[in-house]
């Protein structure tokens, strides 16, 4: 049996997920940006994130975006494969929402119709999609709106199998140390593992879009987030770069089966405004 | 230590600050961020005049969304500086006082503010929300077709910044990140 979904349905809840995503940050975001100012070591530090919280405080009551940069929309879409989408096309739906969010919900357009010739589209469009085809007759939506003073400072490095875990750790850490202020830290940082070129890409960009208090069930992996984490805290960086003990708010890392001669790691870093909204139709 | 300092300010007032300052700032500030920095260039080149007065301008690296509706403007935090390295030393030499943005600079940036004695600046990034704040007015005085990147000249009343790099080169990103980096190699 199929079930049936009209764009309209998914135009609308688009639209809501950009105008949310960018005034409201989640539980575990928030969670964590205050657990940081409690622990945090520099005065300066402690001075800076508490600014970050009142700016929180302040986009939600006045509905003013979190940060200007209210990015380039990244959607996750998960189809059910027993879903019949009415109306239109599927991707059309997920610009139109992104197109009615960013005018309607006073967001900045920031995306340029061509990478060279650099002319603003003036709404938006269009997102960055990645589908997934599931089991089930639902779609499920994650939007993350993604600002680029953080994503110019992601890396991929296609490591040797035989540079194993410590090649892997010091990618990571290199990557973090190269982008420090740039990347309005305290960050989060998404690390694909494995896969092709593009697949840890991928992987590092969903790892983000993981609640921050939500480690691997990989026993490894979660033993490698937890130590990269801290030691990404020994870096110094601190808050605004400005020096202290909170550099990252968490390192989520997926991994993917790869290929006997690779060792593909991705390291997608994200600002402390991780935006991620997610829904079911 | 922080102080309360009226913009724009002359060299005087420049050398009085120091790298880890935290300041508020209260007077005329200009936006510009890439594609502005990009079309002020293009003109210097060509021999053109430019579109604001750049002698003692503090420029902000800044688009800022939309405002709604009674608002001057909307939300409105740093950009990351670097990307305007090409041309910054270009436009200190020309007078400009100092910049605010986020994020390192190069070594000829750092040369530039050290001999046109001026300041480099830093607001603390994604907290335009809160920057909005104290903005009291916007109007765009250049450039209006790159909407968002248009140059903007703005009011601002206890601007939140932190002097990073000072009139004699001093750097707080070398400088803060070194002290907490080794405190916690002591510990």
């Amino acid at each position: 049996m199929m079930r049936t979904i009209h764009v309209d349905e998914v135009i609308q809840n688009v639209k809501e997920m950009c105008i949310e995503a960018n005034h409201f940050l989640s539980a575990d975001m928030k969670a964590a940006l205050l657990d940081a100012k409690a622990s945090e070591k520099s005065p300066l530090g402690r001075q800076i994130l508490e600014q970050l919280d009142d700016n929180l405080r302040i986009a939600s009551e006045d509905m003013i975006p979190i940060c200007q940069d209210t990015g380039m929309a990244v959607v996750f879409a998960e189809v059910g494969q027993e879903v019949f989408v009415e109306g239109g096309l599927l991707t059309d739906a997920i610009n139109e929402g992104v197109r009615r969010g960013y005018v309607e919900g006073f967001l900045r357009k920031s995306v340029v119709k061509d990478p060279l010739i650099r002319e603003n589209t003036k709404d938006n469009t269009p997102a960055v999609i990645h589908y997934n085809i599931v089991a089930g007759d639902k779609i499920k939506l994650t939007l993350a709106p993604k600002g680029f003073g953080s994503e110019n400072m992601s890396r991929v490095f296609m490591l040797k199998p035989a540079d194993g875990i410590e090649g892997v750790k010091n990618a990571v850490l290199t990557a973090v140390k190269d982008a420090g202020p740039n990347a309005c830290p305290p960050m989060v940082v998404g690390v694909g593992i494995g896969g092709t070129f593009e697949k840890c890409a991928i992987m590092a960009k969903q790892a983000l879009a993981r609640p921050v208090d939500c480690r691997s069930v990989i026993p490894y992996v979660k033993e490698m987030e937890e130590e990269l984490l801290a030691r990404i805290n020994e870096s110094g960086i601190g808050p605004g770069g400005l020096g202290g003990s909170t550099t990252a708010l968490a390192v989520n890392i997926n991994t993917y089966p790869t290929h006997i001669a690779g060792l593909p790691v991705a390291v997608n870093i994200c600002c402390h405004v991780n935006r991620h909204c997610v829904r079911e139709l | 230590m922080e102080r309360h300092i009226s913009v724009p300010f002359d060299k005087e007032t420049a050398k009085e600050l120091r790298s880890g300052d935290y300041i508020f700032l209260t007077g005329t500030i200009y936006t510009a961020r890439d594609a502005a920095h990009k079309r002020m260039y293009e003109a210097l080149e060509a021999g053109d005049e430019l579109p604001i007065e750049l002698a003692g301008a503090m420029i902000y690296y800044m688009g800022p969304s939309p405002a709604r509706e009674g608002r001057p403007i909307g939300s409105a935090g740093p950009t990351t500086s670097s990307r305007m390295d090409k041309y910054a030393p270009k436009l200190l030499d020309l007078g400009q006082s100092g910049m605010i943005g986020k994020g390192k600079r190069s070594e000829e940036v750092r040369q530039a503010l050290i001999r046109n004695d001026a300041v480099y600046l830093a607001a603390v990034g994604g907290a335009g929300a809160l920057l909005s704040k104290s903005i009291v007015k916007s109007e765009v005085v250049a450039y209006d077709d790159l909407g968002t990147e248009a140059i903007r000249r703005l009011e601002v009343k206890n601007f939140p910044v932190i002097v990073v790099i000072d009139t004699e080169g001093n750097n707080l990103y070398e400088t803060a990140i070194a002290e907490y980096a080794l405190n916690q190699n002591e510990n």
